[in-house]
């Protein structure tokens, strides 16, 4: 029999099923982008010292997320260093680690221009009324900086969200994935049912994803101005 | 770590082809890209009643969603309602759909970064619309845009890595099919890894090399 092809996602538990495939998006999402940001933020710190050798080597480690793709990453790291040094990850711990390492290398560099981006006699200041360098990135730098980085960190969050959806072909049961799951079920029942998720799962990343590039566009704006 | 070279050298010409497919599909998604970020920025920056709504609504919901999900869309989603496309035309529609919107806005920030004064001073020094554009506009605004231009070229050609996941037979999908056939995961890996080198290394230096040397706009604004 032949229905409406909408009615599959509420059909049974299908709506329920693909909100928890989207809540594990959301969760890697979530932890890689909080150690990512913590991790960048260090490594931004790092960044801006004056040794030549640190620069390098936190530039070669930006370039190589870079110019090889995510995707690419997650397959080394999955199939790869699992293979070599004899452990079982999951899909989920793979991509956590991998998106955490990629984010820490954006957030590095955002982190970075913001720091640089601040007047010397910020620091110069800082450092005439005895401030160790603790203090100095605590209450002065920092502080300023973080106006600075924030769009961009916003941005690249929306960035990291997007990139969530490539869990699937590692193995995670994300929404994608549940949402293939429910076309396989009702292959004959509802023959156009891979329009109706494939747009569902379309629209749900929309929903995630836009309100976050609007607020990084009206803070760059505000700020900017 | 023993590596098995003769597995290496056998896979060679695999791999060989399976780069071509991807620097095939970078080269129309990039050139697809770039006609369509060329339209839509022209239509907002003349502010044009009607395609300027669509415009947006397109860049908006191309660049809030993952390439992955708008190539399921229309490789599985469609054709269940009659719209049959084989999996290299997907492919290239996904990226232009995506690169469209990453080229517009790149296009855009730098018609704006062209400042009033500049147009006003060609007008009044006699110009003809299309010599404004020609020798005023257009020098200006690409000297501002390539940075991100050159930057977006990368950011497509990285994600032709996705379109394996329908059935395109590019780096992933054959990396994936020796390490599921052969078992032979390093040799893999490392060949997946050498061939985005290869092509992205050269490129990516290019594009920096080249970006020195259009940076002529931004004195005397």
């Amino acid at each position: 029999m032949q229905s409406l092809g909408i009615s599959i996602l509420f059909t049974g538990v299908n709506m329920q099923r693909l909100f928890e495939g989207l809540m594990v998006t959301v969760r890697i999402a979530f932890i890689s982008i909080s150690i990512g940001s913590l991790l960048g933020i260090v490594l931004g710190v790092i960044w801006t010292s004056k040794s030549k050798w640190l620069r390098s080597v936190c530039r070669l480690y930006l370039e190589m997320f870079r110019i090889i793709p995510i995707l690419v990453w997650l397959f080394v790291m999955y199939f790869g260093v699992t293979t070599a040094l004899n452990i079982d990850l999951s899909g989920e711990t793979v991509s956590i680690i991998v998106f955490s390492l990629w984010g820490a290398a954006e957030m590095g560099d955002i982190v970075r221009g913001a720091l640089e981006s601040l007047p010397r006699h910020q620091v110069d200041s800082g450092k005439a009324i005895g401030l160790n360098p603790w203090d100095l990135y605590q209450y002065i730098l920092i502080p300023q900086a973080v106006k600075r980085m924030l769009p961009g960190a916003i941005n690249l969050a929306t960035r990291m969200v997007k990139t969530t959806s490539l869990v699937v072909l590692i193995g995670v049961i994300d929404v994608t994935k549940v949402g293939q799951q429910i076309i396989e079920r009702f292959r004959v029942e509802i023959p156009t049912a891979s329009f109706w998720v494939y747009g569902f799962v379309f629209i749900l990343y929309f929903i995630i994803c836009y309100p976050l590039s609007k607020i990084s566009r009206i803070l760059e704006n505000r700020w900017n101005g | 770590m023993n590596l098995n070279w003769q597995f290496i050298i056998d896979s060679l010409p695999l791999y060989r082809q399976a780069a071509w497919a991807t620097l095939k599909l970078g080269f129309w998604g990039i050139l697809i890209s770039l006609v369509i970020g060329l339209i839509c920025s022209i239509a907002l920056y003349l502010k044009l009643k009607g395609l300027k709504t669509i415009v947006k609504i397109y860049i908006e919901l191309s660049r809030n969603t993952p390439l992955l999900i708008q190539l399921f869309f229309l490789y599985f989603g469609l054709t269940k309602l009659g719209i049959t496309l084989s999996e290299n035309t997907c492919a290239i529609i996904g990226l232009s759909f995506l690169g469209g919107s990453y080229m517009a806005e790149a296009f855009r920030s730098g018609l704006e970064a062209v400042s009033r004064s500049q147009i006003e001073s060609g007008l009044s020094i006699g110009l003809s619309q299309a010599q404004l554009v020609r020798y005023v506009i257009f020098p200006q605004a690409f000297s501002v845009s390539m940075p991100s231009v050159a930057a977006n070229c990368i950011f497509l050609l990285k994600e032709t890595s996705i379109v394996g996941a329908i059935a395109v037979v590019d780096l992933m999908n054959v990396t994936k099919d020796l390490i599921g056939m052969y078992y032979q995961t390093f040799e893999s890996l490392l060949m997946l890894v050498a061939a985005y080198l290869i092509i992205i290394l050269p490129l990516s230096m290019l594009l920096t090399w080249l970006e020195r040397r259009v940076r002529y706009a931004e004195f005397g604004n």
